[in-house]
Parts: C-alpha cells; structure tokens; sequence
C-alpha cells in the first residue's frame, strides 16, 4: 500500500499547499515524492513530538502537512502534541502511520499499532481512514487534500484477490453476499476474507462488508437489511477491544434498537503466545485468520 | 487581574513582563507571530496584549471566570493574536519552528517569536525542535528563554542542572545572547538582530516575582494566590518603582 500511498500523493504536488514530514522513514518508497516536492519534502528525523508540532504551525500558515511515520510512532510518542496542536485547534494535518495493526510482523511488538484509531478517535474532530485496497488510495488522497480537519490514515498490506476489482473506496462497501449471516471486517482484513468468502457456498457464505472509516459512518440501507435478515453478526478488526469499531457498532446498534440476536467481535490480543511471527501469525493467534474467522462463522451459520 | 481572581501564578508572570513588553511595544510588526511556550505566563501575555490595544478592559475583567476566553493558560480559539493554546510545557518552539518554516514555504517575510521558561528545557522536546530549527537554518525564528531559576518543585540548578544553558545551545550551533531580561532597551535590541543563521536564541536573566519584594526568588510564587494585604503592598511597590 506504500507504494499507492506514494503515487497518490504524487498525482497531488502540484497543490503548492502541500508539505510532507517524515520521520526519518521512506527510504525504497519516499524517494520519487522527496524528488517531486523539493523543499516541501522534509526529513524531520527521528523526533516525532517535534515532527507534530511542526506540522501545527505549518496548518497553521495555511499549508496541509503530512506527517508520516511507522504507525506506533505517529499515534503513541507524540500523542500530546496531536491532542494539544493539532486537535485542539482542528487544523488539517494528516497523520500517515504505515504498518497498522500487525503489519510490521516479527518486527515486534513495539512496531505494531493494535490501538490506534481507537486512542485517537478520542480526540476531538478527528477522522481515522483504514483503506482495505491499494486502489483506495488515488480516491482517498485528493480527498484528505481537501480535508479542512485532522485525519489519521492507517495503512496496512493491500490483500486483493487478483481475478477481482476492487470496489470504489467509500466508507463502508459490501464485497460479498451470502445466506450464512453478516460479516464486518475492517480495512485490509476485510480483502483477506473476500477471496476465501467467495469459495463458500452460497448458503454458507456471509454478506462480507468492509469498514474503511470511523467514526463509525452512518451504516447503509442494504446493511441494515442484511442483518436484520441474518440476526447475525460478526466485526472483526486488527486492533483491541476498547476504542474498537466493533465497540462503535455494538453502541450504534443498541441505541437503533437493532442489535442482532448473535455479536461476536473477534479482536486482536496482543500476544497471547509470547511468541512473535509475521502478520499471519499474529493474525492466526488472534483468530483474525481467514480459516478461523470463516470456519467460526460456517458453523455459527449451520442448522 | 490575578488578585480579583484568586489565582497564582504571578510570579512567573512577573519574571517576563518586561519581556513581554518589549516584544509588543519594541519588536513584532503586524507580519509577526508570537507563541507563548510558556503557557503559565498568559496572564502576562493578556497584559501585553492590552497594553497594545488588543485586548479590552472589560476582555481582562473576564480573565479567569467562568464562560471566559482568558483561560489560566492561553485558549485555543477566540482571540487572533494567540496562535496555539500552550500549558503543557516543551510545545512552543516546534509550533514556532512551523509557524517559521510556513514563512518560509509561502515566501512570506514575518518573523516568529517564541518565549519558554528555563525549566521547560527539561523537556526532551524542546531540544527536538531546537535541533530541527537549527538544521533547517530558521532565521527569522527568535526564542526567548525567561531565566528565572526556579521552577515547579525547586530551583533550576537543583532540579535537573542544565547550566551553562547559554553554552549548550552554543554548542548545538546556535546563535545566543545574553541579557537581562527586565531591560527593555537590552532585549529589544537582541531580539532585533538578525544572525546569519538562525534561529536566534536569547537568554534572558530575569527575577521570579520582579518588582514584588516579597515574592521576587520565592519559589511559592510559582503558586499563590495573593491576599488583600499582600495586595495592596505589591501595588504600592509596583507603583512606586
């Protein structure tokens, strides 16, 4: 997705507006963006808290800064500068943390970010984007362009099967349909399970809807069918309970008076081995895996 | 103000008053930003901005009420000539550093004040965003720093000793002055000059509570409020001086 990520915002330098920050990180990635903006690409080094307040007084002079980093280093180091500078006074700063949730795999457990929407999206005017599919981004950058508030965007591994295309990015998108219940997955996780979804027979098979945005969107019609047809539901997400999209939608359902008659909401855990591994790994440990989110669901769905 | 309202705070108020006031009556022009690091001092800054009309009489009245915009320490909206809600400290340079640097990228010409406590250097971020406006050679950035020698919970010295303050930002290549800091004339004119690469820093001596004789070099000045009595005797020195 790093790679979309950098074409995106290559189609958007022309916008003299535009400043990008990186914490020291990029390199095999960065390199045609630092070329093409010049002076307006700068290595901030590896000073987070300082990156942030920086990208407040540039918002502040009327420019959009981007601030990038590794996940964890964008959202937890320098949190009180993006609570204080950039929150407190809603100016447009784009947060960009790579790697969300496992995504930096055997790396270890200080590069993984399994709570960062949900710490800030307790920030005041803040939005979190988790595309699913690398074609989201040429959607999502010119939007976040224009964005006159701050926004976190998460990005993660796009998992595309390769016979399909994926649908336009919008905040929430139903990728299959089925008669085995209702299946929310959020960003990228929702593209692991669109490919092995689809191999379910049909009566098996979960209405799959991807989760791109929060705070948790107004849900759409046709997903407000799907479950109360189904009366199950299952969200799940690379990222703990609290603060989790899966709690947003447990909350939005109970005040619509719609809640399903089953909710399960499958999480990361952290590290329930002690053992590290690369994304797959943790995802498995987690049951975030496709065999066991579908095998789960297949018999949750069985007469 | 701090009296009416039963607050504290004053002492570090009074350390920069001078300072302050100087900065708005001998220093910004109109394409200038000021950014208060030292976020406890906004009663001092209220003052300063009163004094140069862009506060009212009645907008200070308010200081400290309820339903107010003067906050205990600058508010985040409402008033144009406060960029940045600061308190927390370790915040004011990095923000000045951007407000400096979107000068530069918009190739616009005003220059960037920003004023921190001594104690604030603590923090590790100050030195984070001293080391990128040096690197990014910020010369129309200037940091003022209040060298009162007290902070929260005791002297500077013997808190977390960062003495000699003026030689270790030497030492990370940048320009320092140093002046007392309750001569205007002095800290205007450091504040005025312009070094070949920036940014500027001048450390300004100044005493906690000056002006006050029993709340100058006190370290519970830091915090208390004032009684009548006490008042009363701080406006009769002030007024005599």
């Amino acid at each position: 997705m790093r790679q979309a990520f950098t074409d995106g915002l290559l189609s958007e330098e022309h916008r003299s507006e535009l400043v990008f920050l990186t914490g020291d990180l990029g390199y095999r990635a960065l390199e045609p963006l630092r070329d093409a903006l010049g002076p307006r690409f700068i290595n901030a080094g590896i000073a987070e808290q300082n990156m942030v307040s920086v990208a407040a007084g540039l918002a502040r002079q009327g420019l959009r800064p981007w601030v990038y980093s590794i996940a964890p280093f964008v959202f937890a180091r320098p949190f009180e500068q993006i609570r204080n500078d950039v929150c407190l006074h809603r100016l447009p700063v784009v947060l960009v943390g790579n790697g969300g949730g496992y995504g930096y795999g055997v790396m270890g457990s200080t590069h993984h970010a399994l709570e960062d929407y949900g710490v800030l999206l307790t920030l005041s005017g803040l939005q979190a984007f988790i595309p699913a599919f690398d074609s989201d981004l040429a959607t999502l950058i010119p939007s976040l362009c224009e964005s006159q508030q701050p926004c976190y965007l998460r990005l993660g591994l796009g998992e595309q099967p390769r016979t399909w295309t994926a649908p336009p990015y919008g905040p929430w998108r139903k990728l299959a349909a089925g008669h085995g219940g209702t299946l929310i997955a959020v960003g990228p996780l929702a593209g692991s399970l669109w490919g092995p979804c689809l191999e379910l027979p049909e009566s098996r098979r979960p209405n799959l809807w991807c989760l791109s945005q929060l705070p948790l969107p107004e849900l759409p019609e046709e997903l407000r069918r799907d479950l109360a047809q189904s009366s199950r539901l299952t969200i799940a997400e690379e990222h703990v309970a609290q603060g989790s999209a899966g709690y947003a939608l447990a909350m939005e359902l109970l005040q619509s008076n719609s809640a399903p008659a089953s909710f399960r909401h499958v999480t990361a855990l952290g590290y329930p081995s002690g053992r590290y591994g690369s994304q797959k790994f943790h995802r498995a440990e987690c049951g975030l895996d496709p065999i066991s989110l579908l095998a789960t669901f297949s018999s949750e769905a069985a007469p | 103000m701090h009296f009416e309202s039963g607050v504290g705070h004053i002492g570090g108020n009074l350390s920069c008053m001078d300072i302050l006031l100087s900065i708005y009556h001998e220093v910004l022009t109109d394409a200038d930003q000021f950014v208060l690091s030292k976020g406890h001092a906004a009663g001092a800054l209220y003052i300063a901005l009163w004094s140069v009309g862009r506060l009212s009489d009645d907008d200070l009245k308010q200081f400290h009420r309820d339903g107010t915009l003067l906050s205990g320490h600058p508010p985040a909206q409402g008033i144009p000539d406060i960029p940045f809600a600061t308190g927390s400290l370790g915040h004011g340079i990095g923000l000045a550093a951007g407000l400096a640097l979107g000068h530069r990228l918009n190739g616009t010409h005003g220059r960037v004040l920003c004023l921190t406590s001594d104690g604030e250097w603590n923090e590790g971020s100050t030195w984070e965003s001293l080391i990128f406006a040096r690197h990014q050679n910020l010369d129309n950035l200037a940091v003022i720093v209040d060298q009162n020698g007290l902070q929260g919970f005791g002297r500077t010295s013997e808190v977390a000793d960062l003495a000699p303050l003026a030689h270790k930002f030497e030492a990370f290549g940048v320009t320092t002055v140093e002046v007392d800091g309750h001569d205007h004339t002095a800290v205007a004119e450091a504040l005025r000059s312009r070094p070949d690469c920036g940014p500027l820093i001048v450390v300004a001596r100044t005493t906690k509570g000056c002006g006050v004789s029993f709340m100058e070099d006190r370290l519970e000045w830091h915090y208390l409020p004032m009684t009548a009595q006490q008042y009363e005797q701080a406006c009769r020195e002030v007024d005599d001086a």
